[in-house]
């Protein structure tokens, strides 16, 4: 019973790691930015959140309503500034601004918050209940919670880009970007959008994993990062569904590596995601060969 | 056409090897001269130093953006840790674990040699943290919280922050001349040849993958050496400050400031790193946020950081990699040259 808890939980995390994942996936898959700060920025976005609380005192699960649009105005600004910058040198100039601000982003929230941890939603009763399915068997409101959460974010996202013409446009700019052009779009306004997009998923991980288990500025870095990419990975670049199956083995494998010994979960993790690059390098949901 | 002239810089640099030696004779003498505060700070800037020589060799001429060279640095500090444990001296130590980082980076290599730019950089972070936390398993290493190593020498601390000092320049002059004598010979050109055209380089017969496997596995040895020396300066290992990400974010921001693709560079970024750090070392995390500041900068603005800005001035090679072509004209005049071939101007 104790796996199949696991394994459930595992599931549901899936969700959260899929929050973080799509945004990343949508950054690369648009504009080929491989943004190394994707961690940081959750956990800006958990940050955000904990101050909104505290002047607003909104109810943890609204803080939302005002960390999302800030945080996607953040991204909008960041791409039609610095990312765009970058973009026109190279793509190593990308990588090295975006780990530029993954640093610079840490040690800001060191300097100036505090390396202590925080949590969001302490004392909320659908964040911290659950509901027994049997003895052994108990899952939390709040994986549920997310894993719906992830599903929306992303049944959205699908809808966005095949049915709405920013969507059409987005998907046009990262198929051709010279041919959109052409067609009169302006690729710098549609990256921004893309940017912003992605931030407002990743403000919503942020939210959830401060809801879910506590954050310090040091977060980002060490973990939220590597997960993103490693559901990235597993699941296939390109597929916005690739990354909730690629979140949900991440889990998986954290969950039943935890059941082992409590030190193997992050271990078993990683280890899914480097047999993942030396098996089937293209993903579990191929898009094609990767360069 | 046989007035034309090749050779390796643009101006005589019999001068500057032997401005070389006599800088390293300079710091040589740094211990009988200044106190221990300066002495910490210059081996400090020695491991910062082989690091970004070490990243300069993967990014600015591999085309290997790693992030993930903490790996080898955890790995060389653990390794120091684990020979020291069985009873050999540290210093005897050093060059025994970097060997075992170069060895220990053909598997690794293995793993992530398929991938490029962003997912290579990802896969080595992922990599470094794998390793960390294999590392961690170890109770006789000190699970995650590491240890101090059992075995130091008897010496007395003045004696032994001399010596090392000494081995940290050691490590950093070998570690210069290694990347300065490759980059000179054929790896140099082969090199060359894949950062200005891959396919081509490829198509001409240029064996791309083993030329990288090559830096890599350098590399490796390069950053074991300087976390085998951080465990010796340090005397104490702990996983979470070896296998840190910020070694990676210091050897990349030293690399970008002073100038990515040259050797002079890294140099450099060096003395910048140090400079910002002693400046602002009483305000904890500035140091990191302003060096990331100015690395983004320079990135975006000064792409051949500070070493390109100076080279556009002085035409100087401290360590001539490139070819200079003399046109008859050029011989003649002596003033205009055409570049036929250097390593900062692709």
């Amino acid at each position: 019973m104790a796996w199949v808890s696991a394994i459930i939980q595992g599931i549901l995390i899936g969700g959260l790691y899929a929050l973080f994942a799509c945004g990343l996936s949508l950054m690369f898959g648009v504009m080929k930015v491989i943004n190394l700060a994707h961690g940081d920025l959750a956990v800006v976005g958990g940050y955000i959140a904990v101050g909104v609380i505290a002047v607003t005192h909104l109810p943890v699960l609204l803080s939302f309503l005002i960390v999302v649009p800030l945080m996607a105005i953040l991204g909008y600004v960041l791409q039609r500034t610095v990312l765009q910058a970058a973009l026109n040198r190279s793509i190593l100039t990308t990588l090295l601004v975006t780990f530029g601000l993954s640093v610079v982003i840490e040690n800001g929230l060191l300097q100036f918050i505090n390396a202590g941890s925080h949590s969001l939603g302490v004392g909320n009763s659908i964040v911290t209940g659950s509901f027994k399915i049997s003895s052994q068997l108990q899952i939390a409101y709040l994986l549920l919670l997310i894993f719906g959460v992830a599903v929306v974010v992303l049944l959205g996202l699908q809808y966005f880009l095949s049915g709405s013409k920013y969507g059409r446009m987005i998907r046009a700019v990262a198929d051709d970007r010279e041919a959109a052009q052409l067609s009169g779009i302006d690729y710098r306004h549609v990256f921004g959008i893309a940017a912003a997009i992605a931030f407002a998923t990743v403000a919503l991980g942020g939210i959830a994993y401060g809801m879910y288990s506590q954050f310090s500025p040091t977060t980002g870095t060490n973990t939220i990062v590597l997960y993103a990419f490693a559901a990235v990975v597993i699941g296939g670049l390109g597929s916005l569904w690739g990354t909730l199956l690629g979140g949900i083995v991440l889990g998986v494998a954290q969950q039943i590596g935890a059941q082992i010994s409590a030190s193997d979960q992050l271990l078993a993790g990683y280890i899914v995601f480097l047999a993942v690059l030396v098996v089937r390098p293209q993903g579990l949901v191929a898009r094609g060969a990767r360069t | 056409m046989s007035d034309f002239k090749i050779t390796r810089s643009r101006r005589n640099v019999a001068w500057t090897g032997a401005g070389a030696l006599i800088v390293v004779a300079v710091f040589a003498v740094f211990p009988y001269q200044f106190n221990s505060g300066t002495l910490n700070l210059m081996v400090q800037g020695f491991i910062v130093l082989t690091l970004a020589s070490m990243w300069n060799l993967l990014a600015g001429y591999a085309g290997l953006v790693s992030v993930g060279q903490q790996a080898f640095v955890g790995l060389g500090a653990y390794g120091v840790l684990f020979l020291n444990i069985h009873s050999l001296p540290m210093f005897t130590a050093l060059p025994i674990a970097a060997i075992f980082c170069g060895v220990a980076a053909v598997p690794l290599w293995w793993l992530v040699s398929r991938l490029r730019s962003g997912y290579f950089a990802i896969a080595t972070w992922v990599l470094a943290t794998t390793v960390m936390l294999v590392i961690e398993k170890f109770p006789s290493l000190g699970s995650g919280t590491g240890m101090s190593l059992p075995n130091t020498p008897n010496l007395g601390s003045a004696v032994l922050e001399a010596d090392t000092y000494w081995i940290g320049l050691a490590v950093t002059v070998l570690a210069l001349a290694t990347v300065y004598l490759l980059l000179r010979g054929r790896l140099g050109l082969v090199l060359t040849a894949i950062r200005d055209d891959e396919v081509a380089a490829r198509s001409s017969g240029v064996r791309v993958g083993s030329a990288r496997m090559l830096v890599f596995v350098i590399a490796g040895i390069g950053c074991g050496a300087a976390g085998a020396l951080l465990a010796v300066s340090q005397l104490i290992v702990q996983p979470s400050a070896v296998f840190s990400v910020q070694w990676t974010a210091e050897m990349a921001f030293a690399v970008v400031i002073g100038g990515i693709g040259t050797i002079e560079g890294p140099i450099l970024g060096t003395a910048v790193y140090l400079v910002l750090q002693q400046t602002l070392s009483s305000y904890n995390a500035w140091y990191l946020i302003v060096l990331g500041l100015v690395a983004i900068v320079v990135v975006l603005v000064a792409r051949r950081g500070l070493w390109g800005l100076a080279d556009d001035y002085l035409h100087l090679r401290l360590f001539p990699v490139g070819y200079w072509l003399w046109t008859p004209e050029a011989l003649a005049s002596r003033r205009s040259v055409a570049r036929l071939l250097s390593r900062t101007g692709g």
